[in-house]
């Protein structure tokens, strides 16, 4: 194991960052710490970076107790979500930046400089300022930047946060391209689900200061531990006091075994997807489905149908009441 | 707003950040030629509008700094000249005068050095650190702004006097005098010049923000590497603006000086005092002639500073 947290506590004040976490992330992969803002994901990968010290519990890097060691001795990559760019030097020299600090050779820090620009496709613009580059493209740098250290691991801070959506998309790709690439141990914070299945190798979904499930993507979609995990990776509803995704319910016509009978109230179009509300005794239960199996079964509002629940998809008992089966907005 | 912001701080590129398609000045005019400069920006252009109102408030505002600053200031400068260059070589022959205005010079640039290295810390404290008493500490930083300098100059000789001082007498058993000598003078110099420094570089320290220092430290950077490499340079500008301030300041100061000084000719008069004087002892054109000198750094200065900003900061 890479990084080795144990019983790390962290308050600000009253309020309580983290408590008692205990994680280990793996070597060589891409971890992701997903949860909701203000969850404690971010203050968690800054303890790891040193940037902040844990109240209580130890940090364990690559086999070194790394508790109290500082900053600048972790060798950590660390990448902020505003790029943290030093805006007064070139790209190149922003890359170069923990190479000068470790004094190496003005030859060999050219060189390495060079590849790192190439690896992030950046090499026609060493010699511009940060403030001539798009936010995608200084993102990048300071990634280039981090990584010129050889970091023994790399920490990104809601990395592509600050960027629209489409060079988000773009830059999670790159990110994972990247990964398979450079297999330094890599831990990212987000706050978006999508995000963080479609990229990370293992996923720490942390909230209100709890680790709440650790697991691969397919784990924690497929069996998620709790109420909360269930519902923060996607879409769910409620059907007969348990929590499943719409999307693992199907209509029939004809009663069959476990299924609950209702009445057709609403049906919507979003694109491939239609959504169908049904009303479950007295309860609204959402099920989506896409238009092939719909036109099949030929239904309208009022029509009367029984719902039944996918074999083997994930079912959670429900905590809370659900509201109008959307997912938690990130 | 914005372009007043763009003149007065040198360090306001946040929006130049936001938005790329803003002029880029001298060094994107030299990227031109380079491969992938997005086409010719288009210049900035500057609205003026002009109505009878804003013609009325052009005028009240150079009306006023004419009659104020700039007309008394050229008044002092045509009386230094109306004998010709007499005037100033009677004062390069005086060696009392000379002696005064290098003890000026002298104690100016002791005070700016030490109100440098003293503000650069303090701002840094300030803006990076929170302890508490902070903002007691801050108003304190202030308060030379806002106490009249002689009050300065008394409370000094209070503390430092060599005859019933606080801590003067102990001083002067150890050989130190303080009050009626230079160290007075500069302590006073000090005093008085004292926040400017650190008033500009609060908010350019508050701007830059601590992401940049935060990023050095985990690259590797020590305090003090992170400090030449990263912060030094985002405030570079304010600090030497900060140092104009406090150089004119400093070879301006009059009341502090005047109590803890005891103006002794050829030792402890400075430039300042000299003036007064002169002025008093009918010999109005060496007073002129002196303070066309002390205008004469001041705004040279700041003409120096403002020719040489502007290539930096427009980026």
């Amino acid at each position: 194991m890479s990084i080795e947290i144990r019983g790390v506590s962290k308050r600000f004040g009253d309020f309580v960052a983290l408590e008692d976490i205990n994680v280990s992330i793996p070597t060589g992969q891409l971890t992701a710490l997903l949860g909701p803002s203000g969850g404690g994901k971010s203050t968690l990968l800054r303890i790891i970076a040193g940037l902040e010290e844990a109240d209580a519990g130890t940090i364990e890097i690559e086999g070194v107790d790394a508790t109290h060691v500082s900053p600048q001795k972790r060798n950590v990559g660390f990448v902020f979500q505003h790029y943290a760019a030093f805006k007064h030097l070139s790209v190149r020299r922003n890359v170069a930046f923990g190479l000068e600090i470790r004094k190496r050779p003005k030859a060999e820090i050219k060189e390495r400089v060079q590849e790192l620009l190439e690896l992030v496709h950046l090499e026609q613009f060493g010699d511009r300022l940060p403030s001539q580059l798009s936010g995608g493209q200084r993102q990048r740098m300071a990634l280039a930047r981090a990584l010129a250290v050889n970091p023994g691991v790399l920490l990104l801070d809601e990395p592509f946060g600050a960027l629209d959506a489409q060079v988000r998309k773009e830059l999670r790709d790159w990110l994972r391209r990247l990964h398979d690439e450079v297999p330094v141990t890599t831990v990212f914070v987000t706050h978006d689900q999508e995000e963080a299945l479609e990229v990370a190798d293992e996923i720490v979904v942390i909230s209100q200061g709890r680790v709440e499930q650790v697991g691969t993507p397919d784990d924690l979609y497929d069996r998620p531990a709790n109420d909360f995990v269930m519902r923060f990776l996607g879409p769910v509803t409620a059907l007969g006091g348990d929590l499943v995704r719409p999307h693992d319910l199907e209509l029939g016509l004809t009663p069959g075994p476990g299924s609950h009978p209702g009445t057709i109230t609403r049906i919507t179009r979003v694109g491939f997807e239609i959504r169908v509300e049904v009303d479950v005794a007295g309860s609204t239960v959402l099920v989506t489905m896409n238009r092939t199996d719909f036109r099949q079964l030929d239904l309208d509002v009022g029509a009367p149908v029984h719902v039944r629940l996918v074999p083997g998809a994930p079912v959670v008992p429900a905590a809370g009441p659900v509201g109008d089966a959307d997912p938690i907005p990130a | 707003m914005a372009e007043d912001r763009v003149d007065r701080d040198p360090f306001d590129d946040v929006e130049a950040e936001r938005d790329l398609d803003r002029d880029h000045g001298p060094e994107g005019v030299v990227l031109t030629g380079t491969l992938f400069q997005p086409g010719a920006p288009p210049p900035r252009r500057r609205r003026v509008r002009r109505t009878p109102l804003s013609y009325l408030f052009r005028f009240i505002a150079i009306a006023y700094l004419f009659f104020l600053v700039a007309w008394p200031i050229s008044l002092v400068v045509k009386n230094t000249f109306s004998d010709g260059f007499t005037e100033l070589s009677d004062l390069w022959n005086d060696p009392d005068a000379m002696a005064a205005i290098r003890l000026t010079v002298f104690v100016a640039v002791v005070a700016v050095v030490v109100n440098t290295v003293f503000g650069v810390g303090m701002a840094l404290l300030l803006v990076r650190y929170d302890f508490p008493g902070k903002r007691l500490l801050s108003a304190l930083v202030d308060l030379p702004l806002s106490v009249s300098p002689i009050v300065v100059g008394l409370a000094l000789v209070l503390v430092y006097g060599g005859r019933d001082g606080w801590f003067g007498p102990w001083l002067e058993d150890q050989g130190v005098q303080v009050i009626f000598a230079w160290p007075g003078i500069v302590l006073a110099t000090v005093f008085v010049a004292m926040p400017l420094v650190v008033r500009e570089l609060v908010p350019v320290l508050e701007e830059i923000g601590i992401e940049q220092e935060t990023a050095a430290r985990s690259l590797g950077a020590n305090a003090w590497q992170t400090f030449r490499r990263i912060t030094f340079p985002s405030i570079k500008w304010a600090v030497l603006y900060g140092v104009v301030l406090s150089l004119a300041r400093s070879l301006g100061e009059f009341g502090a000086v005047k109590v803890v000084s005891g103006n002794v000719l050829g030792k402890t008069r400075t430039a300042t005092l000299m003036v007064e004087e002169k002025y008093l002892n009918f010999d109005k054109g060496g007073a002129y002639a002196t303070s066309f000198l002390l205008v004469l750094v001041a705004v040279s200065a700041i003409v120096i500073v403002g020719l040489i900003r502007p290539k930096e900061t427009r980026r």
